[in-house]
Order: C-alpha cells, then sequence, then structure tokens
C-alpha cells in the first residue's frame, strides 16, 4: 500500500520540478511511511512513498521496466501477481524485482490497458511511457484504492489523495454540487470530489493522456447480468461454489511478506472472512475489534464468541462518546469529504490499534452486505413492493414492523400514520429508483439547511440526473433488488464505505485493509444469483448463511443484522467545555463558510440537543453531522489550516533524466 | 398563545427549522414532507406534554394530525385549551371567586 502522486505536461513546456513533486507526496507520508522516490523528466514528475508489503527489498519506486522505457508507481497490490508472473515469463519478460510492481509493468508492456482485465486486486496506478510519450493511469474495478486528478495550468496533476493536488494547483473551493450530493446520497458520485475543480477518477476507469489529450474510459461495471428466473443448478451446488470462491478470494488477500490480520466486528460477514483464514491457512490468526462505551452500539458478546469459537488472538479497543468528539476533525481531513455519520472514527481508532500491534494488513468483511442482500433497504424495497400489489392489506404493511422495530417501537401505538410513510404512491411502481426514493426524499429536505446563496447557485443542477446517466447500461433491466444492490455499490459502498470508512481511515495510521468479498470473481458470481437466494421473504444474505451453516456459531449465523453505528448526539453535548463543536457552527463561522443558513442550523442544533436518544430523528443528527464536517472541511482546506506547516519528504530514491541522459541515485 | 399559534410554533421550531414561508394552516405534513416518521412520534409528545392530554392509539390518524387546523381542532375536541390562556383564565376565574 502506498501514496502516488505526478504531474504531466500537456501544454506547458516547463518542465515539473523537484519541489513539486515533493510538495505534492509530503502531506501523503501516512499511506507509505516505509520508503519514498521520484523520477523526473522534462514532460513529467512522478512521486511515490511505499508501504513495503511483498517484496520488501528491491521494491523502492518508481521502477522501470529492462530498457527504462517505461515506469510505474502503484499503489495497492494485485493479489494474483505470482501466477501473472508466470504468464509473462513464458512470455519472454525478464524481471529484477520480486514485487507485483514489476509484474504489473510488463503486464502492461504486454497487454496495454487490457491488463486490467487480469488483475485481481485493489489498485491506483500509474504508467509514463516514455518512447510514446503516454501516461497510463488507472484504478481498480470497485475503488478500493483512491486516486483524483486535476488540471492546473497546462498540466495534469494527480495523486492518491486531495491534499497532494492542492498544494500546487492554488485553488481550494468547496464544490457545492458535491456538497449537495453528499447531503441527498450519503456520498458524493463517481468521477466528483467536494473540491471544485478536482476529479475523482471513477472505479472501474482508466485515463489515457497521449498528444496532450485525455481519455476516460470504464473497463468494468457491475455485472447486470440478464437472468433466467430459474438457477439451473441446485442451491447446495451453489453453496458450495460460493465457500470455495471465498475461501480462494481469502487465500489470495492472504499473499504478504509481512503478518496480516483481521478485523471482527461480530457480524456474519467478518466472522466468515476470519473463520476461512484460521481454519484454512494461519491457525495462530491475529484479529482486531471495536467495543462501544454505550452498550447498544456494542457488539463484544458476539465477538467473544467468535473468539473462543477459532481461538484466535485478539485485540479490542473500547470506544467512548469523547473520542468520537476529539477524533472527528482528523478523521475528516482524512476522508477529504463531509460525513453524514461517525462512524468512521472508531475504524481510525481501530487502525491505530492495528498499526500499534505491529501489523499493517487486515481482512475484513466489506462488500457482503451489497453483494449478497444484507441491508434493510433491499428488504424495504421488497416489502414495499409487496404492498402495492395489495394496497388495501392490512397483513402486507405489518411486515414493516419486523423491518424496522425502532420506528413501530409499540405496535399498536400509531401504525396506520407509520406505514403510511412506507406507502407506495400511485405510479411509483414503476421507478427505477424504488427502493431509494424514500431514503433520498427523505435526505434532500436536508437541503433546506443550505443558505440562500447555495440554494440559488444549484439552481440549474439536478443530482439525480447525474446519478442516473452513471448507472451501468443494464441497470434499468434488473429486478428490484438487484437494481437496489447497484445503487448501494454505485454510492454507497464506493464513495463512503471503502473510501471514508475504509481507505482513508486505515492509510490514515499505515494500515491496508483487503476484502475478499469483493475479488471480482465473488462480484461476478453474486450478480448471477437469483435475488430471492440472497434475500429469502425477509430473511437476509439467505445463501452466505446457508454456505456456512455448521462452520460458525449458530449465534452469529442466525442473529440478526446490526448495521455498524457511531453515537451522534454525544458529540454535540453541550455540556463539554471550549470545544469545536460550538466554534464552527457559530453564527459567524457559517456566515464566513456561507454554505449554510445560521438560523437553520441554530434550530437544528438546538433540536438535536434538546432530543433524548430515542427521538432524535436520524436525518436531522445527519444534517448536522454533515454541517460541522463541512465547516471542518472548509477550515483545513479551504482556509489552509491543514494544508501549513508539513514536513517535506526527502526521497530515498531519486531518478533524473533530462535530455538524453538519464541518473539514478539511490540515497540509502 | 392559542392552540393553534402554540402548534404552528412547535412546528416551525422543531420540522421546518425557523422557516416559516409556505406553511399554512392546511399544509399536510405527509404531502409537504414536514414529518418524517420519528416526526410523528415527536408532534404526539409535544402535543401530551403542553396541552396535558393522553391521545388514545386509534386517535393517532391523519384524520387529527396532518396539518396544523386538523391538529387544533382535534385538541379543541379533546377539550384542552392553550395553557397559557388556561392559566389566565383560573386567574380570573379564582379571583372572582375570592
Amino acid at each position: 500500500m502506498c501514496g502516488i502522486a505526478g504531474i504531466l505536461n500537456l501544454d506547458s513546456r516547463i518542465p515539473p520540478t523537484q519541489e513539486q513533486i515533493i510538495a505534492m507526496i509530503s502531506p501523503l507520508r501516512h499511506r507509505g511511511p516505509d520508503e519514498s522516490g521520484t523520477y523526473r523528466d522534462e514532460r513529467i514528475a512522478l512521486g511515490h512513498l511505499r508501504l513495503s508489503i511483498i517484496g520488501i527489498d528491491g521494491g523502492t519506486q518508481p521502477i522501470c521496466n529492462e530498457d527504462g522505457t517505461i515506469w510505474i508507481i502503484y499503489n495497492g497490490e494485485a493479489f494474483n501477481y505470482r501466477e501473472l508472473n508466470e504468464e509473462l515469463l513464458e512470455k519472454g519478460h525478464r524481471f529484477s524485482t520480486a514485487t507485483d510492481t514489476e509484474v504489473l509493468l510488463h503486464l502492461y508492456e504486454e497487454y496495454g490497458a487490457a491488463c486490467l482485465e487480469k488483475i485481481n486486486g485493489q489498485f491506483a496506478l500509474a504508467i509514463w511511457d516514455v518512447v510514446k510519450g503516454e501516461l497510463f493511469l488507472a484504478r481498480d474495478r470497485v475503488g478500493i484504492r483512491p486516486l483524483y486528478y486535476a488540471y492546473w495550468e497546462g498540466r495534469l496533476v494527480f495523486a492518491s489523495e486531495i491534499k497532494g493536488i492542492l498544494p500546487v494547483i492554488g485553488t481550494r473551493e468547496l464544490d457545492t454540487e458535491a456538497l449537495a450530493q453528499v447531503f441527498i446520497f450519503w456520498s458524493t458520485l463517481a468521477g466528483r470530489t467536494s473540491f471544485r475543480d478536482v476529479h475523482e477518477l471513477p472505479p472501474g476507469h482508466y485515463l489515457l493522456v497521449k498528444s496532450g489529450r485525455c481519455f476516460l474510459k470504464p473497463y468494468w461495471r457491475i455485472p447486470c447480468h440478464h437472468l433466467p428466473a430459474e438457477k439451473n443448478c441446485s442451491l447446495a451446488d451453489t453453496c458450495d461454489e460460493l465457500r470455495e470462491l471465498l475461501t480462494d478470494a481469502v487465500r489470495l488477500r492472504l499473499r504478504a511478506d509481512v503478518p496480516v490480520g483481521a478485523y471482527l466486528s461480530g457480524g456474519l460477514d467478518s466472522s466468515i472472512i476470519a473463520m476461512l483464514i484460521s481454519k484454512n491457512f494461519n491457525t495462530d490468526l491475529n484479529s482486531f475489534s471495536l467495543g462501544f462505551q454505550e452498550c447498544r452500539f456494542d457488539e463484544t458478546s458476539y465477538q467473544e464468541e467468535l473468539i473462543s469459537f477459532l481461538g484466535v488472538d485478539h485485540r479490542q479497543v473500547i470506544i467512548g462518546n469523547e473520542q468520537i468528539r476529539n477524533f472527528f476533525p482528523e478523521t475528516v481531513r482524512h476522508s477529504e469529504k463531509p460525513l453524514l455519520r461517525t462512524s468512521p472514527v472508531p475504524m481510525y481508532i481501530l487502525a491505530s490499534l492495528v498499526r500499534r500491534e505491529g501489523f499493517k494488513v487486515v481482512l475484513s468483511g466489506e462488500g457482503a452486505d451489497e453483494l449478497l442482500g444484507g441491508y434493510n433497504i433491499f428488504k424495504e424495497a421488497k416489502v414495499r413492493d409487496y404492498w402495492r400489489r395489495q394496497p388495501d392489506s392490512q397483513r402486507r404493511p405489518l411486515l414493516l414492523e419486523r423491518l424496522y422495530p425502532y420506528i413501530f417501537r409499540n405496535p399498536s401505538r400509531g401504525r396506520t400514520f407509520l406505514q403510511s410513510f412506507f406507502s407506495v404512491k400511485p405510479g411509483e411502481g414503476g421507478d427505477p429508483f424504488f427502493s431509494h426514493r424514500i431514503r433520498w426524499n427523505n435526505s434532500s429536505k436536508n437541503l433546506t439547511f443550505f443558505s440562500d446563496e447555495t440554494i440559488a447557485g444549484l439552481a440549474q443542477y439536478d443530482p439525480m440526473e447525474e446519478m442516473a446517466e452513471q448507472l451501468p447500461p443494464d441497470f434499468y433491466d434488473c429486478d428490484l433488488v438487484t437494481r437496489a444492490q447497484v445503487l448501494e455499490m454505485e454510492l454507497f459502498l464506493a464513495n463512503y464505505l471503502l473510501s471514508s470508512q475504509g481507505d482513508r481511515v486505515s492509510m490514515a495510521h499505515s494500515v491496508e485493509s483487503r476484502h475478499p468479498f469483493l475479488d471480482y470473481r465473488v462480484m461476478d458470481f453474486s450478480f448471477r444469483l437469483p435475488s430471492t437466494w440472497k434475500i429469502r421473504g425477509l430473511n437476509e444474505k439467505y445463501l452466505l448463511k446457508r454456505a456456512f451453516r455448521g462452520l460458525l456459531p449458530e449465534r452469529i449465523l442466525h442473529r440478526g443484522k446490526q448495521p455498524y453505528r457511531a453515537p451522534i448526539r454525544e458529540l454535540f453535548s453541550s455540556e463539554v467545555e471550549g470545544n469545536y463543536v460550538d466554534e464552527l457552527l457559530s453564527e459567524d463561522n457559517l456566515k464566513k463558510s456561507g454554505y449554510f443558513n445560521p438560523a437553520k442550523v441554530r434550530h437544528l442544533l438546538a433540536k438535536i440537543r434538546r432530543s433524548d436518544q430515542d427521538s432524535t430523528s436520524e436525518f436531522s443528527s445527519m444534517a448536522l453531522v454533515g454541517v460541522l464536517s463541512t465547516q471542518i472541511l472548509h477550515r483545513q482546506f479551504v482556509e489552509g489550516d491543514s494544508l501549513h506547516g508539513v514536513e517535506q519528504i526527502r526521497p530515498d530514491k531519486i531518478i533524473t533524466a533530462m535530455g538524453s541522459t538519464a541518473t539514478a541515485r539511490e540515497v540509502k | 398563545m392559542g392552540i393553534e399559534a402554540k402548534v404552528r410554533e412547535f412546528i416551525i421550531e422543531t420540522f421546518l427549522f425557523g422557516e416559516h414561508r409556505g406553511l399554512r394552516g392546511d399544509t399536510s405534513f405527509l404531502e409537504g414532507g414536514i414529518l418524517d416518521s420519528t416526526g410523528v412520534m415527536e408532534l404526539v409528545a409535544f402535543l401530551e406534554q403542553t396541552f396535558s392530554v393522553t391521545i388514545a392509539d386509534d386517535e393517532l390518524v391523519p384524520e387529527n394530525l396532518d396539518s396544523i387546523i386538523k391538529v387544533t381542532e382535534f385538541m379543541g375536541r379533546k377539550g384542552c385549551f392553550a395553557p397559557a390562556v388556561g392559566a389566565e383564565l383560573s386567574v380570573i376565574l379564582n379571583s372572582e371567586v375570592a
């Protein structure tokens, strides 16, 4: 795992300088504290920070091919690099290191952009072809590793994190369209960032720059297969296949020259991963988990059951409200986008525990809920659709109570009224976004907290239209549950779970997380399953549970899904003296940044403060967290507080290739 | 402050965050997207507390709770009057008795 950055001349004829590339990589040191290197010629500068995991010796980047005509900087892993290495050896390629980086370099030489289809991994990379003068930037299928770019004075600049781009391009403005996206969809849309003029290289895409022109192309989309109504193999065979695939996905993700640990939540998905490691590959597994002081968030008892079942060596960190408050600003700084929840904060703290325990790599259960039907929003869509078919039914809407016991706390109380929030309006049945419409409508109401100027600036902008344009072409032909899955993957998984709550918070502590469920073979397999096998009635992840029956404690296998959440209301407690919350939400500061309506935010804060645990509206809490995190982001990046005082990196390896001479200097 | 004004103030404060433009007495809380599912329970808790009434389960229906006018009429049917007015009245009544 690493950090990368680069500057390429498009129209500009002034060679990028060493100072510029150092300014870009220096804020990314947390991504690669072990080694660093730069490459520079008349047209390009590349910078790399390394977290050494595979091929520890000799892997200092940038590295080149046999004749120094192709250079690569790379963040991530190609888990099948040994198999690819063999294939390339047979084709006559020669290797000088034992790294997957070099494998990718030769793979690109052999296949060009088509090499991406061969990689089973999580990566962001840049390959510079000196002879052709072409730059190739690419990102893994679902966007586990980040990559951003911007155009600046006739140049293309790119980096693993936006904080590597801002120091050189000079402009630092939050993009209010992106703010609206976050408030509605709970994440930015693909290709967008919170910053004006800074773009995300979307997951599953590459950017090829040749002759000063940039071509952005997808090489993978979420596979919305056209499925026959009935699957022509048995449920038992499919369970076997899923077990085998996941076992192999885990096997590949244990490849590292350093020890690999695992996250445990106490839920089904991470339990499956830990079990597969411990039973098949590593009987001395180290695992890591979160506990919460507040018991409604805590899953310790399930974790303990699994720990004793597997006999793993376990470490837990207990999260209190004070830590949420203390580490929230730093978590926002790493996420580089507004957050509507506090749940990335505990993950940030957990990664620091992992690092302290001497681990650089952990496996997680991320992706299972999206692929195999774990979320309530899928079930909500099913129930509403079932009710829609017989709107007068008294019994059908009762299923909502099983789904949302916390809304229907006292089942007889206000039942009809509460049900009406979920009823299907005339014509809504044909809505391609049926599954998410209630959520988005509720979230959209939070745009009311934007200032008049912000709202006026958004008058011509339609976020729904932009979202719809990005969906895979087959989306509209899919069934209801599959469509809901695609939306969760395109929106929430890519730009929130894998980013704000994934790469960013673990890499903040130089920890790489790996996700076996997001192996492309598992993803393809999952999208070939009938939806009724994923969620049977209202039994979520039915096939997954069935596939692992007898291999995990019954209590874990059959517990209801507990969404991972962290305390929010306590972040805004008025009892904390002199905290940053009151200051950033003050009328003066809200006016100064200008995004929000100070009077409404004051009402919102008062509402959250006077509400008790049971009556806090989820959407109101999310709005307030969104306002606060935007204010933090503004202070850190627009006013620039976090950009000052960054310690400049002194690279271990400096390659300079000006004119016809190339000089390499290994500093160490 | 009368019942209607009290309810109106609560709705504006709690669900519209001080923004009162476009809120009429007959604006539907449901159609206008003013209440969400948590909001209904907040409204009921407010009514019970402020007007000292008990609302039965079968009274929790949109016909009683879906607009300022409906809520006001509903509270009226339950025989309550606004607390401020009530307090003033009791002072007057008591002084008359005295």
